[in-house]
């Protein structure tokens, strides 16, 4: 990918809470760590990895939703600070995991829609505005008509669409979708993810897709990057990855998988990896994965693995690989 | 005679909008040390059904008609003095969210201990040495000190293991796990299905599962249900349900789900349309306003449960109407199949 095609460009992002560990001490909890990657226009980068991992802290630190404890995030070749924030914020938006919550119920459909044009003033007339809104509910194939009813009227499937308008509403050229289709049925999942795609075709989005479905990931992204304990493990082309995983982690994520194939499900050769992810507040030295990890070698206890290109585009933290 | 036989089950929710029919007439048989997997969207009716077997349902809820036989012996109706000698002994259940089903202000050891003194007319001691017993065979590390923890202290995957461990305390002969698996991670979730497919072969109990993750039910069971609005769609081997469905919702459902196989991206194919209010229930088939290939007669009446194979079962007018053509089906025009002629035999 040449440097002109990138969109967003994520430099060393940190995020840090502070919590209370006991009476007047407290603890850095590292939820991001030291993570860096570019996503490119009209490209999807899905991210992976298991609850607590960091995922949709990245999402939410990369949009300046939490103000990051450390690195940069570049947007079309401008550092994101104080003064392009507002910018920014129009270009680049969210889609919410659950559509029950995301949506403010004392609101109708059509204003929660046009939230966004109201902040940017996107819009000069009211009759603007309401067409617009009426174009964007058909975008996400919800009448114009449904405009003054309520969130709670409309089904998961809908409100999660309505959620995509919200999204599209400011013209974005990059959105966020954490978990966007988890919360939905397989039959309903398949239809937002279709329409995901052509609209990712129709405007030229970019995507950044948090979820933790491998096979939907694999579905809908260019590439594919695994986080582990709030750093990422691999990054790599989302084909290359599933055929050739390097990492002990990415390997064992993709075998636990299981598979709608009785034949493959019996002859499958499953890595169930032993115990839980350590908690974050208390990191193993070295390979945070190393707990876990079957590899594992006197140096991963002490060194940190850096992120290394194995293949072209195939980027790996790993001392064994 | 079948370890579990459920016949024509009704169950439904009389709320102030109306009567929901959650559980619309299902029938199936149940073996010993078999796994019956029931797959369905939310509000299918799934968790339900396995409510009604154990009779747990919450008010409004009651089963309407239709009986539930365990070893020959009818539950439905039979009083809660006699359910109480079953739940948790012959039939235990684990529920989805290991968060909240386990009681917060109780030790681990409490509430594992409770359920086998209640069962068993073990003492404290004795109860207290099958909790440790039972804490080790689920694969949880220090038992004696996992005792005394309190709910809070464990990871999600420690209190599923829990959760398994207070079902299996007295041998039931029956496990319904209810979606064990959707609030946990993959990794977790690879472990938790291992062992209880490893319970399963030690303890030799029949399990019925319910989820609405295919790749739980294609790794899990020996025989799939395929549940849409309360009724049966589909009903057949693992293998049949997977390679061989015969009913329009089945195939649908196989169709939206994305294969990791494979490399070419290829569109998914999704169900049109939304899942049906079950309050307004049509007279017909409850998929046939999703249904591409419904004809008139998918609009008039439900499709009766027909033989489409050995062991496999479809309610689909689609399979009534090609047996037909085959001269294999006799149909009398008012739901009832006459005569059926299929590799499976008799009518079902």
């Amino acid at each position: 990918m040449t440097q002109s095609n990138t969109l967003v460009e994520v430099k060393n992002l940190k995020q840090y809470f502070p919590v209370t560990t006991g009476f007047l001490k407290t603890k850095m909890l590292k939820a991001v760590d030291d993570v860096s990657f570019t996503i490119g226009r009209s490209e999807t980068l899905g991210l992976v990895g298991e609850s607590g991992c960091g995922k949709t802290t990245v999402g939410r630190t990369l949009l300046h939703l939490y103000k990051p404890t450390g690195g940069e995030v570049w947007f079309d070749g401008k550092k994101v600070d104080a003064h392009s924030m507002s910018e920014f914020r129009r270009r680049a938006q969210m889609v919410f995991q659950d559509p029950y919550s995301s949506l403010n119920p004392r609101m109708t459909v059509g204003d929660i829609v046009a939230e966004p044009i109201d902040v940017h003033h996107l819009c000069k007339t009211p009759k603007e505005r309401e067409d617009r809104v009426h174009e964007l509910l058909k975008t996400v194939g919800i009448s114009g008509e449904q405009a003054a009813r309520y969130a709670h009227e409309f089904s998961g499937g809908q409100r999660q669409r309505i959620g995509i308008a919200r999204a599209l509403a400011s013209k974005p050229e990059f959105i966020v979708c954490d978990e966007p289709v988890s919360a939905l049925d397989v039959s309903i999942q398949a239809q937002v993810i279709n329409m995901m795609e052509d609209l990712q075709a129709q405007f030229g989005l970019s995507y950044l897709f948090i979820a933790h479905d491998l096979s939907v990931v694999k579905h809908i992204s260019n590439r594919i990057a695994v986080m582990y304990l709030g750093k990422m493990v691999e990054l790599a082309p989302s084909k290359e990855l599933y055929r050739h995983a390097a990492h002990p982690y990415s390997v064992s994520l993709l075998s636990a998988v299981p598979m709608p194939d009785p034949e493959k499900a019996r002859n499958a050769q499953r890595i169930v990896l032993e115990g839980d992810v350590p908690s974050p507040l208390n990191m193993p030295s070295g390979c945070s994965f190393r707990t876990r990890c079957r590899q594992a070698t006197a140096r991963c206890a002490q060194e940190c693995p850096a992120l290394r290109e194995i293949d072209p585009g195939h980027f790996v933290a790993c001392h064994n690989v | 005679m079948a370890m579990l036989e459920v016949r024509d089950l009704h169950t439904s929710f009389f709320t102030p909008a109306g009567e929901v029919k959650a559980v619309n007439g299902i029938s199936f048989n149940l073996d010993s040390g078999k796994v019956l997997g029931i797959v369905g969207e939310s509000g299918s009716g799934k968790s339900v059904t396995a409510y009604s077997i154990l009779q747990i349902l919450t008010h409004p809820g009651r089963i309407v008609s239709g009986s539930i036989k365990f070893r020959g012996k009818e539950l439905v109706g039979c009083g809660e003095s006699e359910m109480r000698k079953i739940r948790g002994n012959k039939i235990s259940i684990i529920f989805q969210d290991p968060m909240t089903s386990l009681n917060p202000v109780y030790t681990v050891g409490n509430q594992l201990e409770e359920a086998i003194r209640l069962h068993t007319g073990r003492n404290h001691q004795q109860a207290r040495e099958r909790a440790m017993e039972m804490l080790a065979l689920v694969g949880i590390n220090e038992p004696q000190k996992r005792l005394k923890q309190y709910p809070f202290e464990l990871s999600g995957g420690m209190r599923q293991r829990v959760m398994i461990a207070m079902a299996l305390a007295c041998e039931p002969d029956i496990l319904i796990a209810d979606e064990p698996t959707t609030a946990l991670d993959v990794t977790i979730q690879a472990q938790i299905l291992e062992l209880m497919q490893a319970l399963q072969k030690k303890m030799g109990m029949a399990i019925i599962m319910i989820t609405h993750d295919l790749g739980v039910i294609a790794s899990m069971c020996d025989e799939v249900i395929v549940m849409y609005a309360g009724s049966v769609c589909e009903r057949g081997t693992a293998d049949n349900i997977f390679y061989r469905p015969r009913h329009e919702y089945t195939r649908g459902l196989l169709r939206s789900i994305p294969n990791i196989d494979i490399d070419e991206k290829e569109r998914l194919v999704p169900i049109s349309g939304t899942p049906i209010d079950l309050l307004c229930m049509p007279s017909g088939c409850a998929f046939a306003p999703r249904c591409e290939r419904a004809m008139k007669i998918c609009l008039e009446g439900r499709a009766p449960e027909v033989f489409v194979g050995k062991d496999h079962i479809s309610a689909c007018w689609m399979n009534v109407k090609e047996g037909m053509e085959r001269n294999a089906i006799e149909y009398d025009g008012e739901g009832r199949i006459v005569r059926m002629n299929l590799d499976g035999g008799a009518g079902a």
